[in-house]
């Protein structure tokens, strides 16, 4: 999930890779970097949660090597977009979400797609994956407008959490970004391992 | 009906395989190695469908040689397991997708010792311990108690012997051997094949056999 507060935005995710019931890895890498203030979490199937990854990271290299700046985040998601709906009717598994600062004007911007690459911009929260109900009612309870980045940490944690908790396979770790106009805290939380 | 098991130690990776080659309800081969080498250090295990291991892992492994063969030099760990995932992701897609579930383990001199776990599907994670096959919901528990990081070889064997004596206590089919190799900083090792440790049967009091006379 990810959520916008003052002048920033916070991405979180949980970290497991299961295959149905069984838990195989409790340190899987879903939210990926593609620059210094833009990441995108990827909830699905890991298989493609891996390709997209590459496959956008591959798009953005290019895009930052003609166009000689960095991308903007609203020009990231049309790009996923983009990458999605090639695939309309072969599609990949994923629910991406998009959370960055614009890199000129530092504006706070969240973003999400379904699997064919239909964009949604909110003005306050994005939710995906298997418990996206549960996180539905977690945000809705505890998101405000213009959080500072240590109240939206809290949010964003007891909101990831607490729908986990909820889901019989989502959990078993967590981690959050916490994305500032001048850096980048990543934590760990101490989520219930089951 | 195969199972893979793989232990990353202080700085080798113990893997074993299974050693039933079975089409069917039919055991044909009892001494089968599924461990391919891709290169001095590195080794992969892999189960599923018949004809797909072995096309697969040499493909996979006469690939990594030719990089050799061209560069001068061995791929890492971390970039052969990427590679193979590629391969196994683009294939997926295709007419012809590969139904191979591997196990990689290998040593490099600037990452140490390295296991991945990847399934059929290309989801590739790296990992302290990883199981395939029906094996794993009888053996991951039982690593996720004894196992630790850093074990040295001995430790290692041991552990992969408690896994091997769970599989033969409660797994329906007969898994009674398992080829067992480590890979460390020396290369690959072909170890002594595991069998489950079998306990002489305990005298019940009040049974006596009776001879029908």
């Amino acid at each position: 999930m990810a959520m916008k507060g003052k002048n920033c935005v916070a991405i979180a995710a949980d970290t497991r890779f299961g295959i149905q019931a069984q838990t195989v890895s409790t340190k899987f890498q879903k939210i990926f970097e593609l620059g210094p203030r833009l990441y995108i979490g990827l909830a699905g199937l890991a298989t493609d949660v891996q390709t997209v990854s590459e496959r956008l990271k591959f798009r953005v290299n290019l895009y930052e090597l003609r166009e000689n700046r960095r991308v903007k985040p609203k020009t990231l998601l049309s790009v996923v977009s983009n990458l999605l709906y090639e695939r309309r009717f072969g599609p990949y598994f994923v629910e991406p979400v998009i959370a960055g600062l614009d890199d000129v004007t530092s504006e706070p911007f969240v973003a999400s797609l379904d699997l064919i690459g239909c964009p949604m911009v909110t003005e306050d929260f994005v939710v995906s994956g298997t418990c996206s109900e549960q996180m539905y009612g977690m945000c809705e309870s505890v998101w405000s407008p213009d959080l500072d980045p240590d109240q939206l940490f809290e949010a964003i944690s007891q909101a990831l959490l607490n729908a986990a908790d909820r889901d019989a396979v989502s959990g078993w770790g967590a981690v959050v970004h916490i994305i500032e106009k001048d850096k980048v805290t990543t934590r760990t939380l101490k989520a219930r391992m089951d | 009906m195969e199972c893979l098991i793989g232990i990353r130690g202080k700085d080798f990776v113990l893997m074993a395989g299974d050693s039933v080659a079975g089409r069917s309800v039919v055991a044909m081969k009892k001494d089968h190695d599924k461990m391919y080498q891709l290169s001095n250090r590195l080794l992969m295990a892999a189960c599923g469908e018949g004809g797909d291991t072995v096309q697969f892992a040499e493909y996979i492994a006469k690939n990594i040689q030719l990089y050799r063969m061209r560069n001068g030099y061995d791929l890492s760990t971390k970039a052969a397991a990427s590679f193979t995932r590629r391969n196994l992701a683009d294939y997926l897609r295709s007419s012809t997708p590969y139904f191979v579930n591997l196990l990689i383990g290998g040593y490099d001199d600037s990452d140490g010792a390295d296991l991945y776990y990847m399934d059929y599907l290309g989801s590739m994670v790296k990992l302290p311990f990883g199981v395939h096959g029906y094996g794993s919901f009888f053996v991951l528990s039982v690593m996720d108690r004894y196992y630790k990081e850093d074990m040295t070889r001995d430790e290692a064997l041991v552990l992969l012997q408690r896994c091997i004596d769970e599989i033969h206590e409660r797994f329906i089919i007969n898994l009674n051997s398992f080829k067992v190799k480590i890979v460390d900083k020396e290369g690959i090792h072909v170890m002594k094949d595991l069998r489950p440790t079998t306990k002489p049967p305990e005298e019940t009091p009040g049974t006596q056999s009776m001879d029908i006379v």
